[in-house]
């Protein structure tokens, strides 16, 4: 029997935990001096340490400290008086050592945490650890599917080995009930903010500078925490939201049939929207973690971190309450706009010149809607608050209507260009002359006697089906509101 | 000619033998593929030398910190600027097999970690 | 005096005034190796194109009236652990067999551009492990003084290229005692840096806490010459110590007047007694015997810890090996063996690296393994780690009441090829008195101090960290006082 997610989070409660890679955007590699930029041919970018040639030696990057510290201290960290590299000790072929200089149990920053808003309830999500490491080359499967099983061979290009790569680590989060999926989701959006906000990584999800790993467990009300799995090759926000639900209702369907969770990892599948199992391994993995001897140990003092600290931006949370407190919106209004993510998006379209109310109509409206209908976030629908801004603009000095408003949106949405350009381009323009628009209520009129005698004989609303006819003899350009009053008038009707 | 020295190390204790099974699980781990003699001798070498280092326990150092570096530095740090990589062709000069400028290798068992 | 005879000083001495060319030199040196390797099999690869073109711009240099450097011209062996640009570099293995680096180690190019004249790669145990260089996976090495014998390991071709004159100069690194006891036991000196003071990159890694290049000479002034050129800072080694570089050819030169007085000179308890050969022991007492003539006040100290140093070592340099080892798998370089498109990756890795490593480097890269493991790390890495800290706190206490210590560099004097190779315990011992200031990073060097049954034995003279002037300085005194070992080395038959 299938199980819904409203079963699932009745009858068990999910145990979330994330881990998160972030690659840096620093100029060179973690321990050399190889260009990080994307998109080079292969093997280009890469140097005696980063191929893991015999004899060669890591130096560490000062840059990628200093983001570390950074985000350390942006997630409420505390940063290590005294942190070493360590190896993590495995085999594959994009690994040029065939171990990974990373971090083990002495982590640049350790616990902290991350606060985040979901449904009008703050949730707080411990920060475990987060840690410095390098990235590995890049495998490319040669066969029929190009995944990994059933490939013929395989082609490994070493231009990404060595980039700096955080590895920011949650506490298990437990508690957080039906609300698991958003609240994941609402992790990673806030920590996305937040990384972009400190310019120390493009976080771009689908470029892979910033890798989600996804931890799920359910328990019984009242029982240990359950077995979890690890779920990869997540990939996006949404996908974040959907791989711990599709997981949730996995398991319960699982447990509620008796059997065992298996602790594996599972990769996420953007198609179908659930999860399917990897290789399942026989045994963890020994990494045989050790200390770098290669690296001395990083011994930030108090002056360096200090001297960070001040160097943080203003974080997203605290630009928040100060661009909320800016707009003087009321609660309802403010969870409305939270709800649709465009808090931000409202407060740089009233920055750009409009209304705090028409801004948050658009955002929470039409603009909302076309991001559902695009399956993707407002900020990334392709129209800019200043665009917004122009067109309150153009619809409140009556050159638009908010009809021929929305043809622009669609137009700016479809080519890119900005509002003037699509207005000029498909000639949209509100139809002000009255004369043409008494003629066109005439004609309406005269061509809809039935509809005319109704609104005479007091049945005003109508009234609409003429506003539509002379809608469309005018190509929509008219204002609505003036046609409507304009008929009203030639029947000699009052509202 | 010279003698072979009478002092000899600490034997193997019962905590230092390394059955055959044992020293195929390490092979395996370090990617060696051993021969079935090989598994023989080792075992029996492997467990000669774990009995002479084990004597390390024999000193009591609770409380010691370890060294890892006989000068103690810290904070090698090198600034963030981009040097020139090598060329390609020498890059891949050396490698087994190359195909698109990459590096060619069989086909891979274990998934990523 | 022949050219191959000349001391390095020398050589560069008559070069800078015009009385040789350095071709002539290199010339002279690359017939003496034709002439002997054959049977002294000190290298692996002689690059005599290479060697005349170097030598060649150094005589170009001199005629242009331009500043040459201390050595140059001076030809020099190359132990093939260090990488040298487009010269095979095998590290004595069969996995790298034909293996050229598209990049020079910074003491390759220190060494280049102090005009010195690299004659070739030297033989050495696999990937520096063993004591005798019988670990080759390519040949043994034969000591010039009884070619039936082991020149020492794992640097054992640098130093026989040494006494055998096929060069007046050569590198070797030491890790638990590789340029120590092969200077020993062929009857010439050789010189460990406190570790971090010689740059490692570019040295094919064995164990990285414990590795590091080193100058092998038959004198200890041409030792202290090319020390002075390989060490110093280097940006590229984050285990580098940024400070000068010690004044070790000042120290030589002093040190030769044969003035100790003031000098404390400490003998220390536990590097010596059961398992010592007699001769050895005995040619050991004479030189401190001797250190005191030169006035040096000679006390006696205890390192009660220096007895785990060999368990500790083997603890610390294969767990450490294993790790470095790993990226041997047949992807990016080196041999490939059972690529058929029958074979997984994983497979051709294994047979790889079962075929490349011979049985030695098998052994330690499992041990390491074994040492690392989950619930066995603090028992055995961690522990040895510990003992390291103990042994270094020995030596601190021990340099309070002495500038120096002195022991012997290696219980035994060469032994014959083939008769510790099955045992590797019995192997691993030739290390017992090189390996606590390995693990402790001090300084310490080898200077010859006599023969016993007509083989060479090595005085070892250890100092604190960064102190390696005292070494020099003590040897050099040594060295003066009595007559050179070198002199009674049998003449090879041409």
């Amino acid at each position: 029997m299938t199980v819904t997610y409203g079963d699932a989070v009745a009858a068990y409660e999910p145990v979330i935990g994330l881990e998160t890679h972030v690659e840096l955007a620093t100029a060179s590699k973690m321990f050399c001096g190889c260009s990080t930029e994307f998109g080079a041919e292969p093997n280009t970018h890469t140097c005696p340490t980063c191929l893991g040639l015999p004899g060669a030696l890591p130096v560490a990057n000062e840059a990628a400290i200093e983001s570390t510290i950074k985000i350390g201290l942006a997630l409420n960290c505390s940063i290590a008086p005294w942190s070493r590299f360590a190896r993590k000790n495995y085999f594959y072929p994009d690994m040029p050592k065939n171990f990974q200089t990373s971090q083990y149990d002495e982590p640049l920053c350790g616990e902290g945490y991350l606060e985040v808003e979901v449904d009008g309830e703050t949730v707080r999500v411990g920060i475990e650890r987060v840690h410095l490491e390098e990235d590995t080359g890049k495998n490319t499967h040669v066969g029929t599917s190009g995944r990994i099983h059933g490939a013929d061979y395989s082609l490994v290009d070493f231009n990404r080995a060595g980039i700096p790569l955080v590895e920011i680590v949650t506490k298990p989060v437990p508690g957080t009930g039906a609300k698991a999926p958003e609240v994941a989701k609402a992790y990673v959006t806030e920590l996305r903010d937040i990384l972009r906000s400190l310019g120390v990584s493009d976080v771009r999800m689908e470029q892979g500078s910033l890798r989600c790993d996804v931890n799920t467990s359910l328990n019984r009300p009242g029982e240990s925490w359950g077995t979890r799995t690890e779920t990869k090759n997540v990939n996006s926000l949404r996908s974040v939201e959907r791989a711990v639900r599709s997981e949730i209702i996995r398991q319960a369907g699982l447990l509620n049939a008796g059997e065992r969770i298996k602790q594996e990892t599972r990769h996420f599948s953007e198609t179908t929207g659930d999860t399917r199992p990897g290789r399942s391994k026989e045994e963890a993995t020994d990494y045989r973690y050790f200390p770098e001897p290669d690296l001395v140990p990083l011994a930030p003092d108090a002056d360096w971190v200090e001297q960070l600290r001040a160097e943080l931006p203003e974080l997203p949370a605290a630009r928040r309450a100060r661009t909320i407190a800016s707009l003087g919106v009321d609660a309802d209004d403010l969870q409305q706009m939270a709800n649709a993510g465009v808090v931000e998006l409202v407060a740089a379209t009233v920055e750009a010149g409009a209304p705090v109310g028409e801004a948050r109509n658009w955002w929470t409206g039409y603009l909302a809607q076309k991001s559902n209908e695009r399956d993707v976030e407002p900020a990334d629908l392709g129209i800019a608050p200043a665009h917004v801004a122009r067109l309150i603009e153009l619809v409140a000095d009556g050159s638009l209507s908010t009809a021929l408003a929305r043809q622009a949106v669609d137009g700016v949405l479809e080519t890119g260009a900005d509002v003037d350009a699509v207005v000029a381009e498909r000639g949209l323009k509100v139809v002000s002359d009255v004369g043409a628009l008494e003629a066109a209520a005439s004609a309406a009129i005269s061509a809809n006697p039935d509809i005319a005698e109704k609104v005479r004989g007091g049945k005003l609303p109508a009234v609409g089906a003429l506003v539509g006819a002379v809608m469309r003899a005018t190509s929509g350009q008219a204002d609505a509101a003036a046609v409507r009053s304009i008929l009203l008038q030639q029947l000699g009707v009052s509202e | 000619m010279s003698d072979i020295p009478t002092a000899a190390p600490p034997a193997a204790t019962a905590e230092s033998r390394l059955s055959r099974a044992d020293v195929a699980h390490l092979a395996q781990l370090a990617r060696l593929a051993v021969t079935d003699e090989e598994l023989n001798l080792f075992a029996e070498q492997l467990s000669v030398i774990l009995g002479a280092v084990a004597q390390v326990s024999e000193v009591a150092a609770a409380d010691i910190p370890p060294t890892t570096h006989a000068v103690p530095l810290t904070n090698v740090l090198r600034a963030d600027v981009v040097v020139a990589s090598l060329e390609r062709e020498a890059v891949l000069a050396g490698a087994p097999s190359v195909e698109d400028d990459k590096f060619r290798v069989p086909k891979i068992l274990t998934e990523e970690a | 005096m022949s050219l191959i005879r000349s001391s390095a000083a020398e050589l560069a001495a008559r070069i800078a005034a015009g009385d040789v060319t350095a071709v002539e030199v290199a010339q002279a040196h690359l017939d003496r190796i034709d002439a002997v390797d054959p049977s002294v099999k000190a290298f692996l690869h002689v690059d005599a194109d290479g060697a005349l073109s170097a030598a060649k711009a150094v005589d170009d240099t001199r005629a242009a009236g331009e500043r040459l450097g201390a050595l140059a011209g001076v030809p020099l062996a190359m132990k093939d652990v260090v990488v040298t640009k487009g010269l095979p570099t095998t590290a004595g293995s069969k996995i790298l067999e034909g293996w050229r680096p598209p990049y020079d180690a910074t003491i390759t190019t220190r060494i280049k551009d102090a005009g010195i004249v690299m004659l070739g790669k030297t033989n050495m145990d696999e990937f520096a492990m063993g004591s005798s260089t019988e670990n080759s996976a390519y040949h043994p090495t034969h000591n010039p003084w009884d070619l039936s014998r082991i020149p020492g390991g794992s640097s054992g071709g640098s130093s026989a290229a040494v006494a055998a004159f096929e060069a007046p100069l050569s590198i070797g690194t030491d890790t638990g005692g590789s340029i120590r006891q092969p200077a020993a036991v062929t009857g010439i000196v050789g010189h460990k840096p406190t570790y971090g003071a010689v740059s490692r990159y570019g040295l094919i890694a064995f164990s990285s806490s414990l590795d590091q290049a080193g100058p092998f000479g038959r004198t200890v002034l041409d030792t202290a010459l090319l020390h002075e050129v390989i060490a110093g800072y280097d940006p590229c080694d984050s285990t580098s110590i940024p400070a000068p570089v010690a004044p070790v050819v000042e120290a030589a030169r002093d040190g030769a007047r044969g003035d100790l007085r003031g000098v404390r000179v400490g003998v220390v308890r536990e590097l010596s007694g059961d398992g010592y050969q007699a001769g050895v022991l005995a040619a050991y007492d004479a030189a401190v015997a001797q250190l005191r003539g030169l006035g040096a006040e000679v006390v006696e100290v205890s390192c009660p810890h220096f007895t785990y140093a060999l368990a500790a070592y083997y603890l610390i340099a294969p767990s450490e090996c294993s790790s470095n080892l790993a990226r041997f798998d047949a992807v990016r370089y080196g041999l490939r063996v059972g690529d058929d498109g029958q074979h997984s990756l994983e497979e051709v890795m294994s047979l790889t690296r079962e075929v490349g490593f011979g049985p030695e480097v098998k052994r330690r890269i499992m041990i390491g393994t074994y040492a690392l493991s989950a619930g066995y790390y603090d028992a055995y890495y961690g522990q040895a780690q510990k003992v390291r800290t103990l042994i270094a706190q020995d030596f601190a206490a021990a340099f309070e009441k002495a500038d120096v210590l002195v022991s012997p560099t290696s219980p035994f004097v060469a032994f014959g090829i083939g008769e510790r190779v099955a045992d590797p315990m019995a192997m691993y011992i030739n290390d017992l008195c090189t390996l606590p200031a390995s693990l402790a990073g001090t300084p310490a060097i080898s200077v010859p101090c006599g023969l016993s049954e007509g083989l060479p034995v090595g005085l070892q003279i250890m100092a604190p960290t960064l102190a390696d002037e005292r070494c020099y300085r003590v040897a050099a005194a040594y060295e003066a006082a009595v007559t050179p070992v070198l002199a009674s080395i049998p003449e090879l038959t041409v």
